[in-house]
C-alpha cells in the first residue's frame, strides 16, 4: 500500500476517533453517568459490538452516502473525513453538541462543490429527511416504550434492589444493541468516502471465509471508533449521562433502546430484505445522527410527561449545532482541497474525457431524453467535467437529474475484461453465473461503463436490471454495487 | 455475571426483609414490655423483655450497617441510594429510642398510679400501631411506592390519637396529689412513650417524599 494513501486514511481513522469519542456516549452515556454499568464495562462491550456492527451491517447505509458524492481519489476522501473530523472535534472543544453524520454530509458536499460534480439530490433529500424523521420517530418509539416499562413495572411490583438489577442488565444489553446499531449505520460516516477508493482487496481463506474489501474498511474504522471509546468517550459519557439527560435509570434504558432500534431500522439490510419480500414500503439505509435520536427519545419521554424537565434551552442550543456544523464542515472541506491541490499537488479528483458518440446519443435517448439540442456536441471530446458542464449549459435548458444522467453516460473510462486480471473475479462478491458472463467478454474493450453493463446483461440474466418493485430494489442495488466493483478492477488508467 | 447479579440481589432483599421485620418486633417488644411493667413492675419477665429488645436493637444495627455498605461499595440504586439510606437510620432511630425508654423503665422504675396505667398502657399501643404501619409503608415503598400514601395515612392516625393520649395523661398527672418530683417523672415516662410515635410519623413525611421521587 502506498504511503499517502495510509496518510489519506488517518483522516477517516481520525474522524472513527471522534466518532468513538461523542457517540459512544449516546449509548452508554445515561448508563455510566448515572453509575449503573463501570466505564470499563461500557468501553469493552462498546468497542466489541461497534467493531461487530461495523462489519457485518456496515455496507448498506455506506452505498447511500457514496451515492451523494462519488469522492474517487484517495486523496479527496482523507480531506473530506479529516474536514468533518476537525469540524467535530473544533465544535466539541466549544462545547457544543455535534454530529459526525452531518459533519461528513457537508464535507461531501464541499467536495462536490469544488470539484464542481453533481450533487444526487435525491440522497442529499433522503439523508436529510432522516434528520427530521429520525427525532420524531425516536420520540415516539422512547414515548411508547417508557409508558410499556412503567406498565411492566407497576404491573410487576419487584423489589427495588431487583428493579436495580434487572435496570443494569438491560442498560448493558441496550448498550450492546446500541454500540452495534451505531457500528452499523455510522460506519458509512467514516470510511464511506473511502468506497470508491478503497485500497484493500477481497481475501479468501483456504477455509472458505470471504472477508471482502468494504468490510476490510470497515474493520479498520470499526477499530479507530473503539480506539476513541476507550481513550476519550469517559468524560463525554458523563456529562451526557448527568447534564443533558435527567432521567432515572428505567428512563435511560428506553432512551438507550428507542435510539438502538431507530439505528438499526435505517441501517438492516436484512429487515430492508424482510420487508420487501413481505411487499411492504421499505426504510432507506441511510447513516443517520446518533445524537439527533437520543435528543429525539429524550423530548419524547420529556412531553409525555407534559413537558416539564425539558431544558428547551439545551435543545436550541443543540438544534443550531445541526445546523451550523454541516455548513462549517462544508467550507473547511473547500478551502482544504484547495490547498491540498493547489500547494500539496496532490490528485483531489480523479477527472475523465468526456464525449457525446453516436452510441451514447442513442443511449440517452432509449432513456428518454430528448437528444436534439445535443446534436451540435456529437463527436467532440472535452477534456474534463468543467469544460463539458460549460457547454452543456449553453446548448440547452436541462433539469438536474437530466444533467447528471448524461454526465454519467458521455464520462469515457476505457474499460478492457483483461484475460491476465479475470483472477481478480474471485475477489469480488460475484456468484458463478456473474463471473461466467465477465468471463465470455474476456479481451473486449469498452469506452464507457454502460456498455459493459449492457454486454453483461445481453450475456446473462444474473446481470440484468429488474422492474423497479420493492422486491427488486434490493437485488438491482446489488447488481450496480457488483458492475462498480468491475469497473474498479478493469477500468485502464 | 447475571447469575451472580440476581443472587447478590436476593441476599439484599432478604436483609431489608429481616430489617423491617427488627423494627416491627421491636414495637410489639416494646408494647409487651410496658404492659408486663404495668402489671409485674420490673420483674423477671420485664427483664426478658429488656433483654430482647437489646438483641433486636444490636441485630437492626449490623442489618443497616451493612444494607449501606452494600449500596455503596457496590453502588446499588444510585438514584435512591440516598433516600434509602436515610429511611434505615431513621427506622434505627426508632429501634435505639425502643431500647432507651425501656432502659429508663429498668433503671428508674417509675412508680405508676393503678388509676394511670390504663393511659400508659394505651398509649404504648398507640406508639406501637404508628411504628407497625410505618414498617408496613416502608415495605411498600420497596416494591409499590404509588401504595405508600395509603399506608402514612395509618401512621398519621395513630399519631393523633397518641397525642390526644398523652395530653389527657399530663392533665391528670398534674392533678393528682403527689410531690412535684413524682409527676414531673411520670410526664418524662408518657413523653418518651409519645416520642416514639412522633419518630415514626416524622420517618413517614421523609417517606411520602422518598415515595413521590421514586417514578420511573
Amino acid at each position: 500500500m502506498d504511503v499517502t494513501i495510509i496518510l489519506f486514511l488517518i483522516g477517516g481513522l481520525f474522524l472513527g476517533w471522534s466518532l468513538g469519542a461523542n457517540d459512544a456516549a449516546n449509548v452508554f452515556g445515561t448508563a455510566v453517568g448515572t453509575r449503573m454499568v463501570s466505564f470499563a464495562l461500557a468501553a469493552v462491550v462498546c468497542s466489541i459490538f461497534v467493531i461487530l456492527g461495523a462489519v457485518v451491517s456496515g455496507a448498506g447505509a455506506a452505498h447511500t452516502l457514496g451515492k451523494l458524492g462519488a469522492i474517487n481519489t484517495v486523496a479527496g476522501a482523507g480531506m473530506a473525513a479529516t474536514a468533518a473530523a476537525v469540524t467535530v472535534y473544533w465544535m466539541t472543544r466549544l462545547g457544543l453538541p455535534v454530529s459526525t453524520t452531518q459533519a461528513i454530509v457537508g464535507a461531501i458536499i464541499g467536495w462536490n462543490l469544488f470539484t464542481d460534480s453533481p450533487t444526487d439530490i435525491g440522497s442529499l433529500i433522503r439523508i436529510l429527511a432522516t434528520w427530521v424523521i429520525c427525532p420524531v420517530l425516536a420520540g415516539i418509539v422512547g414515548a411508547l416504550l417508557f409508558k410499556g416499562s412503567e406498565a411492566l413495572v407497576h404491573r410487576m411490583k419487584p423489589h427495588l434492589f431487583r428493579l436495580d438489577a434487572y435496570t443494569r442488565l438491560a442498560l448493558i444489553l441496550a448498550g450492546a444493541f446500541g454500540a452495534y446499531s451505531l457500528g452499523a449505520n455510522n460506519i458509512a460516516n467514516v470510511m464511506g468516502v473511502f468506497l470508491f477508493s478503497n485500497p484493500f482487496t477481497t481475501f479468501d481463506s483456504d477455509g472458505g471465509i470471504t472477508f471482502s474489501a468494504t468490510q476490510q474498511l470497515f474493520l479498520l474504522g470499526g477499530l479507530a471508533i473503539a480506539v476513541g471509546v476507550i481513550t476519550y468517550s469517559k468524560r463525554v459519557m458523563i456529562t451526557v449521562g448527568q447534564e443533558l439527560v435527567p432521567l432515572s435509570p428505567v428512563g435511560a434504558w428506553v432512551v438507550v433502546i428507542a435510539h438502538s432500534i431507530v439505528l438499526f431500522l435505517f441501517a438492516s439490510q436484512t429487515l430492508e430484505h424482510w420487508l420487501a419480500r413481505s411487499g411492504m414500503p421499505t426504510i432507506p439505509l441511510v447513516p443517520v445522527s446518533s445524537s439527533q435520536v437520543v435528543v429525539g427519545a429524550v423530548i419524547g419521554i420529556g412531553l409525555l410527561k407534559g413537558g416539564k424537565g425539558i431544558r428547551w434551552r439545551v435543545l436550541s442550543k443543540i438544534a443550531s449545532g445541526w445546523v451550523t456544523t454541516p455548513i462549517i464542515a462544508c467550507i473547511v472541506c473547500f478551502i482544504s482541497l484547495f490547498f491540498l491541490q493547489n500547494v500539496f499537488n496532490q490528485k483531489i479528483y480523479e477527472d475523465a474525457p468526456y464525449l457525446l458518440s453516436g452510441p451514447a446519443l442513442e443511449y440517452l435517448e432509449r432513456s428518454g431524453i430528448d437528444v436534439d439540442p445535443l446534436a451540435s456536441l456529437h463527436g467532440v471530446r472535452f477534456a474534463g467535467l468543467k469544460s463539458f458542464k460549460q457547454a452543456l449549459e449553453g446548448k440547452a435548458e436541462l433539469d438536474r437529474s437530466t444533467t447528471a444522467e448524461i454526465l454519467q453516460v458521455a464520462r469515457l473510462e476505457h474499460i478492457k475484461i483483461d484475460p491476465a486480471r479475470l483472477d481478480k473475479l474471485d475477489e469480488l462478491p460475484l456468484d458463478d453465473s456473474q463471473k461466467a458472463a465477465v468471463r465470455r467478454l474476456a479481451g473486449q474493450s469498452f469506452d464507457y461503463p454502460w456498455m459493459l453493463a449492457d454486454a453483461l446483461s445481453k450475456q446473462s440474466p444474473a446481470w440484468r436490471i429488474r422492474p423497479e418493485t420493492t422486491v427488486n430494489k434490493i437485488f438491482n442495488r446489488d447488481i450496480v454495487e457488483k458492475r462498480q466493483e468491475l469497473y474498479r478492477v478493469f477500468t485502464v488508467r | 455475571m447475571a447469575l451472580q447479579l440476581f443472587g447478590r440481589t436476593k441476599d439484599l432483599e432478604r436483609r431489608v426483609d429481616e430489617f423491617l421485620d427488627v423494627v416491627a418486633d421491636s414495637a410489639l417488644t416494646f408494647h409487651r414490655a410496658v404492659e408486663i411493667y404495668l402489671a409485674e413492675e420490673c420483674s423477671a419477665n420485664f427483664e426478658e423483655q429488656v433483654e430482647l429488645i437489646v438483641q433486636l436493637e444490636t441485630r437492626g444495627d449490623e442489618l443497616a450497617r451493612s444494607l449501606e455498605l452494600a449500596m455503596y461499595y457496590e453502588t446499588l440504586i444510585p438514584d435512591a441510594r440516598g433516600d434509602v439510606l436515610r429511611l434505615l437510620e431513621s427506622l434505627d432511630a426508632v429501634i435505639n429510642a425502643i431500647k432507651g425508654i425501656l432502659w429508663y423503665f429498668a433503671t428508674e422504675i417509675p412508680s405508676i398510679p393503678e388509676d394511670l396505667r390504663p393511659d400508659y398502657r394505651e398509649l404504648s399501643e398507640l406508639s406501637s400501631a404508628c411504628v407497625d404501619s410505618l414498617v408496613i409503608a416502608v415495605r411498600s415503598f420497596f416494591r409499590d411506592p404509588k401504595s405508600v400514601k395509603d399506608h402514612l395515612h395509618k401512621v398519621r392516625y395513630h399519631e393523633k390519637a397518641a397525642d390526644k393520649v398523652v395530653t389527657r395523661l399530663r392533665r391528670s398527672i398534674f392533678a393528682k396529689d403527689l410531690h412535684l418530683a413524682e409527676k414531673i417523672h411520670l410526664r418524662f415516662f408518657a413523653e418518651r412513650i409519645v416520642w416514639i410515635s412522633d419518630m415514626a410519623e416524622d420517618a413517614g413525611d421523609d417517606l411520602a417524599i422518598y415515595a413521590i421521587k421514586r417514578v420511573i
